[in-house]
């Protein structure tokens, strides 16, 4: 693209988005997939370890163990069903304590990987379960540890699973943030909430909108195709 | 080499106890293709992992190579393991990794330095044929090709003993054929004892030494396979031969030859061994004033030679039918006079 087009192309975008601050714009994106990465790397690290942990300790597994299984069950299971909303409110104190305020996009982290890791933590573990018990067994024959069947057999026949897991959860985090935007973390749906509901400027929420389903095809599409190409089956 | 004293393992399932494995007390010798044969349910599975520890005994005992390996745990236990491998009915290969990579998986679980790893999967892939499939994916593979990588997968770390449970039950009979005889190819060369368990008689009657007959928990019959073959003890064994000769097959004929023979006899011959070679039926009517005709035959090569079953409508005077017979068992054939009762 030559400089003139470039020109003409910006000010028919500022043509029919007259109220929209594209630096404020790409800040908010800037934020949004700020907060998205993080909670989803997080989510991702805390939910596989609970994951593995319900699987483990299950009843005939590696670790079978009633107490722990039942205390991990029950803590995926109440943070799984409290609304993310309430999630939020319920850890402002907690979140207080950590960053001295709930503003900003690192102060919606801690709800955003406690609402989500519970809920990746559950897809670990139907995934966990889909494995063939005839591999474990075989690695078991061979005289595999227990830390060598987690990462070579478990997290490695499992991994389309876990990807396809994680994108899910992932896409639901860009919600989450959307969420946490309202009551002051920024990004996004702050933005769109803030200049666009509150002040009544539809073409800013209308561009939110739209870059935040571009940002959800986006983590869609990069997910599927990891899945895929992992998936030798 | 494999010692099993008084073996038992019992389930409970909902209060109810079940003894898969019911005071199992039998040796295996070093170096020899050993067959455990039995229906679904017989307790197979769970006696070939009381074996390798997959299972622990409820009481009784397991010796390999010396060591007491029922009662074993922890690091000890996954020590002696990478010297017991198995092979499985379902292959059970981790679809995540190549062929060269599954192969190396027992390599990297015994701490195999990478370098030496990938000489003994290539020598490996050698033994098994698997050239040029080293990069495939287990799901572009045949169940036979399947199998040949759960084979040298299990031979990865040099065991003394392998075993394998349903080996070729998943797999169609050309197949089964090759892998059997890659199995005793493994066998002589490199002096593996193999324990094989299996519901198919045509797996004992190929490869195996010696079989024991497992019912409810139980080894109710075990010999030489030509021994068991030829004179079966029990129902269950019985069954499993005639799996083989066929005759359960013919029954509704042998109905029907009991109608059209009203006179005579008709004669289960077994033969053994270089007898099926020889031309006894001739011999017979030229010794005897009898005329005989074969209504059913089948033969089938074990490790230790020919075995063969033949149905023979014998006509003529009692007296020379009973010499006839006699004539049979002084050459050690195995005559049986079938009844239509
Ligand atoms: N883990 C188990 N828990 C309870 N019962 C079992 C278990 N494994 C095997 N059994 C029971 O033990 C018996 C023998 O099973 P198995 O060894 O699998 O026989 P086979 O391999 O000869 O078919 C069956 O009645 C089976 O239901
Ligand atoms: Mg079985």
């Amino acid at each position: 693209m030559n400089e003139q087009t470039s020109n003409e192309t910006t000010s028919f975008i500022e043509q029919i988005f007259p109220n929209v601050d594209w630096g404020q714009m790409w800040e908010a994106t800037y934020e949004t997939l700020y907060m998205t990465a993080l909670s989803t790397v997080f989510t991702f690290i805390f939910g596989l370890v609970i994951g593995l942990l319900l699987f483990l300790t299950a009843p005939h597994n590696l670790w079978a163990n009633r107490i722990v299984h039942f205390l991990t069950g029950a803590f995926v299971n109440i943070f799984r069903s409290i609304p993310f909303i309430i999630l939020i409110i319920l850890l402002i104190p907690f979140t207080k304590l950590i960053f001295g305020s709930i503003r900003g996009a690192n102060a919606a982290l801690p709800a955003l990987i406690i609402g989500a890791a519970p809920f990746y933590a559950r897809m670990v573990l139907i995934a966990l379960r889909e494995i063939d018990k005839g591999v474990i067994e075989a690695a078991k024959s061979m005289g595999a540890k227990t830390s060598t069947i987690i990462w070579k057999v478990l997290i490695p026949e499992s991994r389309p699973a876990l990807i396809s897991g994680i994108t899910v959860t992932s896409v639901a985090l860009v919600g989450y943030t959307a969420m946490a935007g309202v009551i002051g973390a920024g990004g996004l749906g702050h933005l769109a909430f803030l200049y666009g509901f509150q002040r009544n400027r539809p073409d800013v929420t209308l561009v939110a909108t739209i870059i935040i389903l571009f940002i959800v095809f986006f983590i869609q599409w990069l997910g599927d195709t990891i899945s895929a190409k992992v998936d030798k089956r | 080499m494999i010692s099993i004293k008084e073996l038992r393992k019992e389930f409970t399932v909902e209060d109810k106890k079940i003894v898969a494995v019911d005071d199992v007390t039998l040796d295996i010798k070093r170096g020899e293709i050993f067959g455990v044969i039995g229906y679904s349910g017989a307790g197979k599975s769970t006696f070939i992992r009381l074996l390798n520890g997959l299972e622990q005994p409820t009481s009784g005992e397991v010796f390999i190579n010396g060591k007491r390996f029922s009662h074993m745990k922890g690091e000890s236990l996954r020590q002696a393991r990478q010297k017991v491998s198995m092979i499985f009915q379902h292959f059970n290969l981790l679809w995540s990794r190549t062929v060269e990579e599954n192969i190396a998986f027992p390599l990297e679980i015994a701490g195999v330095s990478k370098e030496e790893r990938y000489d003994r999967v290539q020598n490996l892939i050698e033994l098994v044929g698997l050239q040029g499939r080293e990069k495939a994916y287990p799901s572009q593979l045949s169940g036979g090709q399947k199998q040949r990588v759960g084979i040298a997968r299990a031979l990865a770390n040099e065991p003394d003993v392998l075993l394998g449970d349903e080996a070729t039950s998943a797999l169609d009979p050309e197949t089964t054929d090759a892998i059997l005889d890659l199995l005793v190819d493994i066998n002589e060369r490199l002096g593996i004892t193999i324990v094989l368990i299996t519901h198919e008689m045509h797996v004992i009657q190929k490869i195996c030494h010696r079989v024991a007959v497992m019912e409810a928990g139980r080894i109710v019959e075990m010999g030489k396979v030509l021994d068991v073959f030829q004179n079966p003890q029990q129902s269950v064994t019985k069954r499993f031969v005639s799996q083989l000769t066929g005759v359960k097959d013919t029954l509704p004929t042998l109905e029907m030859l009991f109608d059209n023979y009203p006179s005579g006899s008709l004669i289960q011959l077994t033969f053994v061994g270089k007898k099926t070679e020889e031309p006894i039926l001739t011999e017979l009517i030229r010794n005897f004033q009898v005329s005989a005709s074969v209504v059913h035959g089948h033969i089938n090569e074990t490790k230790d030679g020919p075995y063969g079953t033949l149905i023979v409508h014998i006509d003529g005077a009692e007296s020379q039918i009973h010499e006839a017979l006699q004539f049979l068992q002084s050459i050690d054939v195995k005559a049986e006079v079938l009844s239509n009762e």
